[in-house]
């Protein structure tokens, strides 16, 4: 069988991603920091879905580990990772962020340089065996930067460019990227907030993200009707935008 | 954030949090120190058992992991928020089935054990209570607790039943039955009447592991219990026909439908429930019938929001049990009582019970249990409600909490009578009174009241 790894896999979307990868027969590798939580998850998804599933550590933000992490993950996995999610990520209050340079700093590094930095490893590996997915949850906040959540957004704008050259390079070895942007999902992340709206189930999320690898997309909006809004959110003239509050 | 019981009459603001990890229920615990909090799954109880106004409440929905399943003895350890939902999808395949089911397959293990729930076949085995082989209970102190019917059994049986105001249910062990198929061989039988209905029960319930019967809460005089029974046992796989042998186990393919929105107040107007009612009972035939689970357990969890259909105003549920001593008597009044009203219920439901639990607050007893929906019209429904109280009363009998939204608190106490007992166990737990819901302050339970 094969096995697949999620980064921030105690994450909302993390969970859900790795309980449809699971329900599908896959064998599931929980990275993360709260390892009694992965460990919980591990436990439901072996016991659901009569697959293994195995909790590793990982601090996203001690780079100087991704490599020893990336072994370990491979020694778990007999060898062969098949596949890639990385769903962790923050979403900083935009005004700490746009004042204190720790939280802008730690934005960035978790959202844009932990995650290019895990893929510089993994897509070498999958690369050199010429098989492989990797798939990356960005937002549709990289579409473009608001004012209530511009740090953010460029970092997923960032990554969003990083995954469009990745895919360019390791297409030739039969490597799949794919960048799923989902708008409001209903996780932790955005719980109590206000000023949502059209939030989504993270099972729907993850439902339309498996579909999307498995037919080797390369970009997704989900749910699908977020195409449309972003595309006209990016129409806006900027005369006109930077006269608008949302 | 405003939430509501499942029959929409009560609409409270709350704090809601809703952890994503087990460590993250301490922290909300101590980050709410000062207002009261009150676990809530999925929000199925009817009125405000799982409110808590203007304080907090904890949504227990995102922790429903299991942890381990014992094969040889059916024992399931799972995370509070599991459902019955999923317990069966996972494990009907594998030739098990909750032991005691409600009537919504939508409901969480710790909201299941805070009610003591019961399903249809409560006079062969009884309620939940008798599946729970222990839980661990976070506590007002912050401490996890944990109980067991051989440890800390004071607490376990004030949490059985208790409406989650001993603490936090975090995960329970709970034994699944073991079954051949997923479906149900159902006899079906129409009584005339409501003497006829009950020595029916009495004659022959105890052939069969399930029985309900749906009654008609409007018919009058000679015709008043008219009822459909519905009693059944388990399907063997010799029950079934020979091409479902191999997918006996197999969960439906059910198309879902939805109520996208409240029904305006006059579609359930006693003229249109009338005419459901009579369609109900003359479309029904004695007989056999093999059913699918969902269709003999769960048959409204088939339309998402049902309740809607009851419109904005919403409805009361009234589910209470009389004595077996009583012999029906109340049961009769309590009928009349509601059909002379005209207050079309459009869903009543008749059993007998068995064994009462333990439960401090449990529920069930010997007798029979009568639950009706009843349109919120105001005022008028209420009085009508604290009418079938005094009947309850009188003969008795006690009323559901896991459904009520009414009962004064007098009556509640002349009801319970091992309300003494949990308020002492539950003081000890929660001097401070840290986990308190709607229900729990009208009905006088916690500190210094």
């Amino acid at each position: 069988m094969s096995w697949v790894l999620i980064a921030g896999a105690s994450s909302g979307i993390g969970r859900a991603v790795a309980g449809q990868w699971a329900a599908a027969g896959n064998n599931i590798l929980l990275a993360g920091r709260d390892l009694d939580d992965l460990g919980r998850t591990a436990a439901d998804l072996s016991l659901r879905y009569g697959i293994r599933a195995e909790a590793l550590p990982l601090d996203v933000l001690d780079f100087s580990r991704h490599a020893a992490f990336f072994s370990e993950a491979l020694a778990k996995a007999e060898g062969r990772i098949d596949g890639v999610v990385i769903a962790h990520g923050l979403l900083p209050d935009q005004a700490e962020a746009q004042t204190n340079l720790d939280v802008l700093r730690s934005t960035i590094d978790t959202n844009y340089t932990s995650a290019a930095s895990l893929l510089n490893l993994i897509a070498g590996d999958f690369e050199k065996r010429r098989s492989g997915f990797i798939c990356v949850v960005t937002s549709v906040a990289g579409d473009r930067g608001r004012q209530s959540n511009y740090v953010y957004a460029s970092t997923k704008a960032g990554l969003t460019a990083y995954l469009q050259g990745l895919r360019q390079r390791v297409a030739k070895a039969n490597v799949s990227v794919t960048n799923v942007k989902p708008g409001f999902v209903d996780t932790a992340m955005i719980w109590g907030k206000p000023g949502v709206f059209w939030v989504a189930p993270p099972e729907r999320i993850a439902r339309d993200t498996y579909r999307a690898v498995r037919r080797g997309r390369g970009e997704i909006y989900t749910p699908w009707f977020w195409r449309w809004v972003m595309l006209l959110v990016r129409s806006i003239p900027d005369v006109v935008y930077r006269r608008m509050k949302f | 954030m405003q939430l509501s019981g499942w029959g929409n009459v009560i609409r409270q603001p709350a704090r809601v949090f809703r952890p994503e990890k087990r460590s993250e229920i301490q922290d909300v615990l101590n980050q709410v120190n000062g207002s009261s909090i009150i676990a809530r799954g999925l929000g199925r109880s009817y009125g405000d058992a799982a409110l808590n106004e203007r304080g907090s409440v904890l949504l227990g929905t995102r922790l429903h992991r299991f942890n381990s399943f014992d094969s040889s003895t059916g024992i399931l350890e799972c995370e509070a928020g599991a459902t019955f939902s999923e317990i069966i999808d996972t494990f009907l395949p594998r030739g098990f089935f909750p032991a005691v089911t409600p009537g919504t397959r939508f409901v969480t293990v710790g909201g299941a054990i805070a009610a003591d729930v019961h399903g249809k076949n409560h006079h062969r085995d009884g309620s939940i209570a008798n599946f729970v082989e222990g839980f661990d209970l976070l506590l007002a102190s912050g401490e996890i607790l944990i109980c067991s019917r051989a440890q800390n059994t004071d607490t376990f049986w004030a949490t059985i039943g208790g409406m989650g105001l001993t603490g936090v249910i975090v995960q329970a062990k709970l034994r699944l039955a073991r079954v051949q198929s997923g479906y149900v061989a159902v006899d079906f039988k129409k009584t005339a009447n409501l003497d006829q209905t009950l020595s029916a029960f009495a004659a022959d319930d105890a052939n069969y592991q399930y029985s309900v019967a749906w009654i008609d809460g409007l018919a009058k005089g000679a015709a008043l219990g008219r009822s459909v029974l519905m009693r059944g046992n388990h399907a063997r796989l010799s029950d079934l026909p020979v091409e479902f042998h191999d997918r006996a186990l197999l969960p439906p393919q059910v198309r879902h439908r939805n109520v996208p929105f409240h029904f305006p107040s006059f579609a359930l107007s006693p003229l249109t429930v009338r005419l459901f009612n009579s369609r109900y009972y003359c479309r029904h035939e004695d007989g056999r019938q093999i059913l699918h689970f969902d269709e003999f357990f769960y048959p409204l969890d088939a339309v998402e929001h049902w309740n809607r259909v009851y419109g904005r105003r919403g409805f009361y549920q009234y589910q209470a049990v009389f004595p077996q001593s009583d012999g029906g008597s109340g049961l009769r009044e309590l009928m009349e009582k509601v059909s002379n009203s005209g207050r079309a219920s459009f869903l009543a439901v008749l059993k007998s019970m068995g064994e009462r639990s333990g439960g401090l607050l449990s529920f069930p007893m010997p007798g029979l249990t009568l639950a009706l929906d009843l349109p919120n019209a105001g005022r008028r429904t209420v009085d009508l409600l604290r009418d079938l109280d005094q009947i309850v009363l009188r003969h008795g009998g006690r009323v559901y909490l896991a459904k009520d939204a009414t009962l004064t608190r007098e009556n509640f106490e002349a009801m319970y009578p091992d309300l003494p007992r949990f308020k002492e166990v539950q003081q000890q737990l929660d001097p401070s009174n840290r986990f308190s819901s709607s229900l729990a302050r009208r009905l006088g339970i916690g500190a210094g009241q």
